[in-house]
């Protein structure tokens, strides 16, 4: 991480920049620590990738570089970020929110030394609330490692 | 508990952290009843939207806080599996602020392949969490 930590680049109401996905992480904060980069987006959707690294580890093998499989925790920070992010896509601006709740099902261990990539989509926005869902993958969207349900609530109306 | 006893049972807990608890700064504050409170102090490596600690940086805690309650309740009865999470759903109640942050687990239920495990973080008042989990593990044995 950056020992200068860049300002946050958005202000509330602000057009939605996918660009400016990538400084939200690059560098600061949780998301920068544990290394989040921008894959890719569609009208409702983001993709988010979290390369493996020792250092997020919840299951070590001693003795084997590359080893071990990520905790479950940065895996919820990438899904937790990567569904907060695709409200912001479809409604097409920048507004704060609250997550209400966040569920994540692990559905196998992800594989030791691989990047791990969320998708995540919002497929329904109310005035008060978004409606979120996703899932990670280490390399095959078929063969999923987590899926995540959840609901954000409006800071201000969408 | 003895002090000592006291300190052997939280350096017991810090020892079976992973890389990935350690590295966010995770650590042990007491034993509190039958199970470890971990702390989790505010730093840019836990920061969420300004001013606030990220909400997979709490999840992170909670399911440590879970773990680690649960290992403690499966050692009282001399077993060790694996364990694997299933599922966790984590409730967000307020935002957590730039200060150390406590999380304790509570077992609702350990049987032979499956506990129930809950978790709530607060920060200066423990009466005012911040957030709450609750997680279903698998007991893998060999």
């Amino acid at each position: 991480m950056n020992d200068v930590v860049p300002p946050f680049p958005i202000a509330p109401g602000q057009p939605f920049d996918p660009a400016i996905i990538a400084q939200v992480m690059n560098g600061r904060g949780h998301g920068g620590f544990i290394g989040l980069r921008y894959v890719n987006h569609g009208d409702d959707w983001i993709e988010i990738a979290l390369p493996w690294r020792a250092d997020l580890v919840g299951v070590p093998e001693t003795g084997v570089p590359n080893s071990g499989i990520l905790a479950s925790g940065p895996i919820i920070t990438l899904l937790d970020n990567a569904t907060s992010m695709s409200v912001w896509v479809k409604s097409g601006a920048f507004r704060p929110q609250a997550t209400l709740d966040l569920r994540l099902d692990y559905v196998r261990a992800a594989t030791p030394g691989k990047t791990v990539i969320a998708r995540a989509e919002c497929y329904r926005l109310t005035r008060s609330a978004a409606f979120v869902r996703g899932l990670a993958h280490d390399g095959d969207p078929a063969d999923p490692v987590a899926h995540a349900a959840g609901v954000f609530m409006k800071v201000e109306p969408f | 508990m003895g002090r000592d006893n006291a300190s052997d049972a939280v350096a017991r807990i810090v020892a079976t952290l992973p890389p990935y608890a350690l590295s966010l700064g995770i650590g042990v504050d007491r034993i509190d009843g039958a199970a470890p409170v971990l702390t989790l102090d505010f730093s840019e490596k836990v920061h969420g939207r300004p001013g606030f600690l990220h909400g997979g940086a709490i999840g992170g805690l909670l399911e440590m806080a879970a773990i680690a309650a649960l290992r403690v309740a499966l050692a009282e009865r001399g077993a060790v599996p694996r364990l694997k999470p299933v599922n966790m759903t984590v409730e967000f109640l307020r935002g957590g602020t730039e200060q150390r942050t406590y999380a304790i687990g509570r077992v609702t239920r350990a049987g032979r392949r499956i506990a129930n495990v809950s978790a709530e973080a607060w920060q200066d008042d423990s009466a005012r969490p911040i957030a709450s989990a609750w997680m279903n593990v698998l007991l893998a044995n060999g």
